[in-house]
């Protein structure tokens, strides 16, 4: 029995319907919780002696715009004594995307969780210091959300030199 | 030539106070050491021994904004970035000028999106653009002595 099938048991027998799915990727797994159950399921991993998920690796997001569930939040912890990754990822609905936070039992979640809400808005319920991590802070909108413009801005050419030119602001002395 | 010229036995040279100042003040222009990308690699390349560009008295990089007269933009400015260079540039002294490194300061080069800003005269006011992604140490030297000309050109009345 691998590491990994043991962490599986043990999040199944606390969490019972909490574990939505189980999922094996090329000898990644993966288990799919609702949100409600990943604090618990954070420190089932950490406090098990024999799994001894100590770190957490990362914490990302990945935006599926248009299909719903729109939001996955991807959690990667690791096992320092085991050398091994255990992936845990929480689907999340696009007009409903809020989670508790993990800082309670990661304390590096923080920065982690202040990146995905700056990138994606994902709230995290109970996080103590959720402001933008890297935009500027007077920032508009999320920008890894797929729905977000890219910001394009047209090309100057010979023949619409000018009125690009009349238009674009100019730094003053 | 001129001073061999004008340089008779009394030891007097008559010239125009607009070129000797502009004259020094071109001689000894200190850039500020303010590399944001890739650009700034080359920029490092032309003080380096190949290039070598204090040959035109511009070679001192200063770390302070307070002491330069010359402001090289080596790189992408971003969205975050752009109040804290814009800062700068207001604590350099006067005279001062703009050097547009490479394509991202002139226009955003490949970066054409939301993060970028789309060439750092949005910001400040600059005197020279030098294309090249990232331009080779000539280009730049190129662009320096372009503006050394520029200010070699400069009228007293227009002084501030």
């Amino acid at each position: 029995m691998t590491l990994s099938d043991r962490a599986v048991a043990a999040l199944k027998k606390e969490l019972g319907s909490g574990v939505l799915e189980v999922e094996s990727f090329r000898g990644e797994t993966t288990v799919v919780l609702d949100r409600e159950a990943i604090v618990r399921a954070c420190e089932i991993l950490r406090d098990t002696p024999e799994l001894g998920f100590n770190r957490l690796a990362s914490l990302t997001a990945v935006d599926y715009w248009p299909d719903e569930p729109r939001f996955s939040v991807i959690y990667q912890v690791f096992s320092i004594p085991h050398g091994q990754y255990l992936g845990l990822r929480i689907p999340l609905q696009g007009a409903d995307a809020e989670l508790p936070t993990i800082e309670s039992v990661y304390l590096n979640a923080n920065w982690f969780e202040r990146e995905v809400y700056d990138m994606f808005g994902i709230l995290f319920e109970g996080h103590s210091d959720l402001r933008r991590l890297i935009m500027p802070k007077d920032w508009e909108g999320h920008p890894l959300r797929k729905d977000y413009p890219l910001g394009y801005e047209e090309i100057q050419f010979s023949f619409n030199f000018d009125e690009i030119d009349r238009r674009k602001r100019y730094a003053k002395e | 030539m001129g001073v061999e010229q004008k340089l008779g036995r009394l030891g007097i040279v008559t010239t125009t106070l607009e070129k000797v100042v502009n004259w020094s003040r071109t001689r000894a222009m200190w850039p500020m050491l303010f590399g944001l990308a890739c650009c700034a690699i080359e920029m490092m390349a032309a003080q380096a021994s190949d290039y070598d560009m204090s040959r035109f008295g511009m070679e001192l990089m200063r770390a302070t904004p307070r002491q330069s007269d010359l402001m090289i933009v080596a790189g992408r400015v971003t969205r975050k970035m752009a109040p804290v260079l814009r800062r700068l540039y207001d604590q350099m002294p006067e005279p001062k000028w703009v050097v547009a490194m490479g394509d991202c300061a002139s226009c955003g080069g490949i970066f054409n999106n939301y993060a970028i800003v789309q060439g750092v005269d949005e910001i400040v006011p600059v005197d020279v653009f030098v294309s090249g992604c990232p331009p080779r140490p000539e280009a730049l030297i190129h662009g320096i002595l372009t503006l050394r000309d520029k200010v070699m050109a400069e009228k007293i009345q227009d002084w501030s």
